[in-house]
């Protein structure tokens, strides 16, 4: 290889481009070619580096010198003093505020990226097919801890001490169901991984499990040992063919190394561990359903207690967790409850991963430390919002949750902050809205959903939310009166009370939570019979502008049904009573005359 | 002779695999093959790769893995330099990598596109 040459990376991140990091490169690149240096050292456009509030970014290597706020100015500089002399530029370098140190390389940097990987430790690192990468990165050296340091009791102590609470929607205190399955005496015990993520949008336990099996494996066993069970179940939906055929090599080559089956690293722990495909209906996530369905009986709830944790599978104690709770486990084990708890808000530690999905810039997974801000979430590890728009709101919890607005934005995202605005954490679907969404139409999109999955064993949720849906339709088609908007919370509260399992009672949140939020965008449907953001097609007009209509007679010509008149150089006129709003005047229309009201 | 008989060995078993990792002074690629990545069609990057690799007598590992997440950016690869820090690419397609093969891995020459890693890692 070459000698290595100089490379300037410059951030190209939403956050810093807005700050002229574009500028900036045009601007390295001249003083270069006027010092003659264009083709000894090379300018790169990067993408985020996580730093967006000390931007913009510019990284040299060799030596992975960061400096932070450069302006286009500073390209003088760094390319006399840097490059050509080979000393930093001290007033581009990052001075920590509290302690005064001076962090002058990306991994001094490290502790200000909003990120922290830790359920995605290895995803994207290792070979998910071959154990050995696994082993290289850790894994299996938590189980080997536990098995020969510890106690059942000294490791739900160290679970509950982390502060771990359940990842997949509930947030219920992990250690303390390990503690009481612990506690449920029985010949056989159960450890079950819902691995169903039915919430639209997701698909981090998907990633997790793809990108590293092992963590789930081990975890599972871990939990094994300590509720004195030796069972271990998978259920996962037909659905993930890639994530099921990489846990089954996973489960194969750990079998085949001793670390899952019998006698466990000569440890004499028994724990071995089975797959169980669902069919993909989302309230078979919901755990009593799961475990009707595991069993071969229809995917229904039925009324809690009993908990799984009492009679599970089988009638058996049954533990129930999520795919990203367990693959917590191992990091908390190797470093520690304190580590852990260190991590996160007052209630909610550690992390949590979002899938980022809408009408955002990064569209992708990420994870962050529970109370990060919304704002932190969608404008900087997010990008903001795509083509410059405003932001309206973010619907966190999928089809169980709500939305959260502009008001919402500092709030610190955690179990009970999301509670408290009225939404929920779910599973960790995060789906941006801008001002061109209409409210009433992502509250009936939500139902379309639930609808379409109530299992239909109990009247509110079967009936009702049929109902609620028909209300919303009716509003968007301009049906619907102020009257409708009461019935619409009315309907929803029952339908919360008196439903049997989770799905029904939660299903009206997005409901209750775009009317609450949104209140006027909804009256403006049924009073002025008006789509604000311009979505519902029943409720738009087409409308000339006579200021701008010059009379080129482009849109009567293009008008499939002849709404259009008026004559030559005059103003052009639509009738909306014919006009069938296919939008083809408008796109025709070269003097933005035609709008949409 | 496989099977590993006690944490101790898990340990020792630990050491060779990084041994083995880190000794073989190889260029290592990592080819993000998740559901979302071969959605976006990491798969014909990876045998591009490993093809192009061989033809043009690059020693390297090509490896699939798991998304790191950045569905915006799909497909995305990483490369690993020997005695470098590993570079993600992303928005690869078959004339991203073919640059990358010839700027990056020949000449240690970075190109457009890059995504610094955007988190802290725990270890
Ligand atoms: C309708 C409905 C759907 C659910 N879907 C899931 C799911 O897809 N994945 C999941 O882990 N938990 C789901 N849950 C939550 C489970 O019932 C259960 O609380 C969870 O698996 C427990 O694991 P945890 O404590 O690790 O979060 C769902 C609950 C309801 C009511
Ligand atoms: S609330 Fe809905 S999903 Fe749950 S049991 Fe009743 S009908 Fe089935
Ligand atoms: S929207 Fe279509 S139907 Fe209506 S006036 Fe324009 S061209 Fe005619
Ligand atoms: S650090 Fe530049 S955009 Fe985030």
């Amino acid at each position: 290889m070459a000698k290595q040459k100089i490379q300037i990376i410059v951030c190209g991140g939403t956050s810093c481009n807005g700050n002229q990091s574009e500028l900036l490169i045009d601007n390295l690149r001249l003083e270069l070619e006027a010092n003659a240096l264009e083709n000894d050292v090379r300018v790169i456009k990067s993408g985020c580096f996580g730093l967006c509030n000390l931007g913009p970014i510019v990284k040299i290597i060799p030596g992975d010198t960061i400096y932070t706020h450069v302006k286009p100015d500073d390209a003088r500089d760094i390319v006399s003093e840097h490059v050509m002399k080979g000393r930093k530029v001290e007033r581009l370098l990052f001075t920590d505020p509290v302690t005064k140190k001076v962090l002058a390389t990306e991994r001094e940097l490290s502790s200000h990226k909003k990120q922290i990987r830790i359920v995605l430790r290895n995803c994207g690192i290792i070979d998910p097919e071959n154990i050995d990468e696994a082993i290289a990165y850790n894994a299996y050296e938590a189980l080997g801890k536990v098995l020969t340091e510890m106690k059942p009791p000294e490791v739900i102590k160290i679970v509950k001490d982390s502060g771990l609470r359940g990842r997949g929607g509930g947030g219920f205190p992990t250690g303390l169901k390990w503690e009481i399955a612990y506690k449920n005496k029985s010949d056989e015990k159960y450890v079950v991984c819902n691995a169903d993520e039915g919430d639209p949008g997701a698909f981090m336990d998907r990633s997790v499990l793809e990108g590293d099996p092992h963590a789930v494996l081990e975890a599972m066993a871990i939990c094994g040992y300590s509720i004195e069970s030796h069972k271990g179940l998978i259920y996962i939906r037909a659905e993930y063919p890639l994530a099921v055929s990489r846990l089954k090599t996973a489960i194969q080559q750990a079998r085949e190394y001793g670390l899952l089956g019998k006698n466990i690293m000569g440890t004499g722990f028994d724990f071995d561990i089975e797959i169980r495909y669902g069919a993909g209906a989302f309230v078979c996530g919901e755990e009593t359903a799961l475990i009707h369905s595991m069993e071969g009986l229809r995917g229904e709830p039925t009324v809690k207690p009993p908990f799984p944790a009492e009679s599970g599978f089988r009638g058996k104690p049954t533990n129930v967790n999520n795919v990203e709770t367990f693959a917590c486990l191992s990091p908390i084990i190797l470093k520690g409850a304190e580590w852990f708890a260190s991590i996160g808000s007052i209630k909610s530690k550690g992390t949590k991963v979002f899938a980022l999905a809408g009408k955002i810039n990064n569209v992708g997974l990420i994870e962050v430390p529970m109370g990060t801000t919304l704002r932190e979430v969608i404008f900087e590890i997010g990008g903001g919002i795509r083509y410059g728009k405003k932001f309206k709101a973010a619907q966190t919890g999928g089809p169980s949750g709500g939305c959260l607005t502009e008001k919402h934005l500092e709030t610190p995202i955690d179990f009970d902050n999301l509670i408290a605005a009225g939404s929920m954490m779910g599973s960790g679907g995060l789906i941006v809205m801008d001002e061109d969404d209409c409210m009433v139409s992502v509250a009936k999109f939500f139902l379309d959903f639930t609808v379409e999955e109530s299992c239909g064993k109990c009247a509110p949720c079967r009936i009702g939310n049929k109902r609620l849906h028909e209300l919303l339709e009716h509003i968007t088609k301009g049906k619907g009166t102020l009257a409708d908007l009461d019935r619409l919370k009315n309907m929803s509260l029952v339908i919360k009370d008196t439903s049997l399992c989770g799905l029904g009672q939660s299903s009206p949140n997005p409901v209750l939570s775009t009317l609450e939020n949104f209140r006027e965008e909804y009256e403006a449907h049924v009073t002025i019979k008006k789509c604000p953001a311009g979505k519902c097609k029943d409720l738009m007009e087409y409308f000339i502008i006579s200021a701008n209509c010059v009379g080129c007679t482009a849109c009567a010509r293009v008008c499939p049904v002849g709404a259009i008149t008026g004559e030559r150089k005059e103003p052009h006129v639509i009738n909306p009573n014919i006009c069938i709003k296919c939008g083809s005047c408008m796109e025709k229309c070269k003097f933005d005359a035609i709008i949409i009201q | 002779m496989k099977t590993i008989k006690s944490p101790a060995e898990l340990q020792k078993r630990k050491a060779e695999i990084l041994q083995r990792m880190n000794e073989k002074e190889k260029i290592r690629i990592r080819v993000h093959m998740g559901t979302s990545g071969q959605a976006s069609g990491a798969k014909v990057i990876y045998d591009f790769l490993k093809l192009e690799l061989e033809k043009r007598n690059i020693d390297a590992v090509v490896i699939s893995t798991g998304d790191m997440g950045y569905s915006y950016a799909e497909p995305t690869m990483e490369v690993t330099l020997p005695g470098e820090a590993p570079v993600v690419f992303g928005n690869v397609d078959k004339l991203k990598a073919d640059e990358i093969i010839e700027k990056y891995i020949k000449n240690g020459e970075l190109v457009d596109g890059i995504l610094p890693a955007n988190y802290r890692v725990i270890n």
